[in-house]
């Protein structure tokens, strides 16, 4: 069932993309999403009972039973690339601020 | 009513994805994944070309892949060249950062607050115990969770504790740019080596070596180290655009 909580939250994310109003909102909008997505993924590959997929001196075998770790990977990249988007929104959005001293788009283009 | 029609779409969203993952033989319940039949067993096992066999914690040599973190051994070694390409989209957006922000005449912004003596004197102490630990992280990628990117953002997060202790700091920025393009420049001429000597792009030239120590793995602690001074030093780099403004 925790896969649908991730679902929930992605559905969160979007509804907040769709109806805020203000740059730094959609941002985090957008980083709401991101992050349901990014569970959803990793919820995709658990395994009841089983281990982290690193060999350890306690965990030394390949026999014994590991989680999906393909998922893992794809979410660290996924991440990076979210970093890398919010950086650069933020920095539209100061630019943004700078110019017309609002955040909210409706308030935008008065001057 | 346009909130209305959102909330409407996104539930309507939510619930055609809920039904149509549910009861869905192709998509396991949750924690009842069968990994033996995924792609991914191949991965754990290091069995993409030929089977090694069981692989036991410092004891297993000459794998087709080293490291004993098998999620390195994904984003490093069988997906290297898909993290090449991660790597170059985050150079991107602190280019564009950069451009956006950036321009010759800066100065640092100014803090709401004057630090005192004591919190820039232990914000130092401890700006060398995290930038440490993002190093360990850094170069025990291959062993221990975490890796380059958790290490560089561990690295650039030092460098923002320094910046919002000390409103006259301000980071040697062209530094970290020779570091930044020296750091990526490696990464390629890596993979270029791997297809000179080697056979393919990113080929591990190095011995693995023996599965577990910290010496092990040929070349994949060499690209996370990489790795982790490249994103370290662009995300402070990042931190620092914001932080400073055009001087008046």
């Amino acid at each position: 069932m925790l896969q649908y909580a991730a679902i929930v939250l992605l559905m969160l994310g979007l509804y907040g993309l769709l109806t805020q109003r203000n740059i730094i909102k959609i941002i985090i909008s957008l980083n709401i999403l991101e992050i349901g997505l990014n569970l959803f993924i990793v919820s995709v590959g658990f395994v009841d009972g089983g281990l982290a997929p690193i060999f350890t001196s306690v965990n030394n075998s390949s026999n014994l039973v590991f989680v999906d770790p393909l998922p893992q990977a794809l979410v660290l990249t996924a991440i990076v690339i979210g970093v890398g988007t919010t950086a650069l929104g933020l920095a539209l959005a100061k630019n943004i601020y700078q110019k017309y001293g609002t955040f909210e788009i409706d308030e935008m283009g008065e001057e | 009513m346009k909130n209305f029609l959102a909330l409407v779409f996104t539930l309507f969203l939510g619930f055609m994805i809920i039904t149509a993952l549910s009861n869905n033989e192709a998509f396991p319940k949750y924690g009842e994944a069968d990994v033996s039949t995924r792609v991914s067993q191949k991965y754990l096992d290091r069995s993409v070309n030929g089977n090694p066999g069981e692989i036991i914690f410092r004891e297993a040599t000459n794998l087709e892949s080293g490291p004993a973190n098998t999620v390195t051994a994904i984003v490093a070694d069988y997906r290297s060249f898909d993290t090449l390409g991660e790597v170059t989209v985050l150079f991107i957006s602190s280019l564009g950062v950069a451009l956006l922000l950036g321009s010759t005449k800066q100065r640092r912004m100014e803090l709401d607050f004057h630090p005192n003596f004591m919190l820039k004197v232990g914000s130092r102490a401890l700006f060398g115990i995290i930038l440490m630990t993002g190093i360990y992280i850094s170069i025990h990628g291959h062993l221990t969770p975490g890796g380059g990117f958790p290490g560089g953002t561990m690295i650039a997060s030092s460098m923002l504790l320094l910046y919002l202790a000390d409103d006259e700091f301000r980071a040697k920025i062209k530094g970290f740019k020779i570091l930044e393009s020296a750091a990526g420049s490696a990464y390629v001429i890596i993979g270029l080596l791997g297809l000179l000597i080697g056979s393919y792009f990113l080929e591990n030239l190095l011995n693995n070596g023996v599965l577990g120590y910290l010496f092990s793995a040929g070349m994949i602690p060499i690209i996370y180290v990489l790795i982790g001074l490249k994103v370290g030093s662009e995300i402070s780099g990042v931190i620092d655009n914001f932080l400073t403004e055009e001087s008046v």
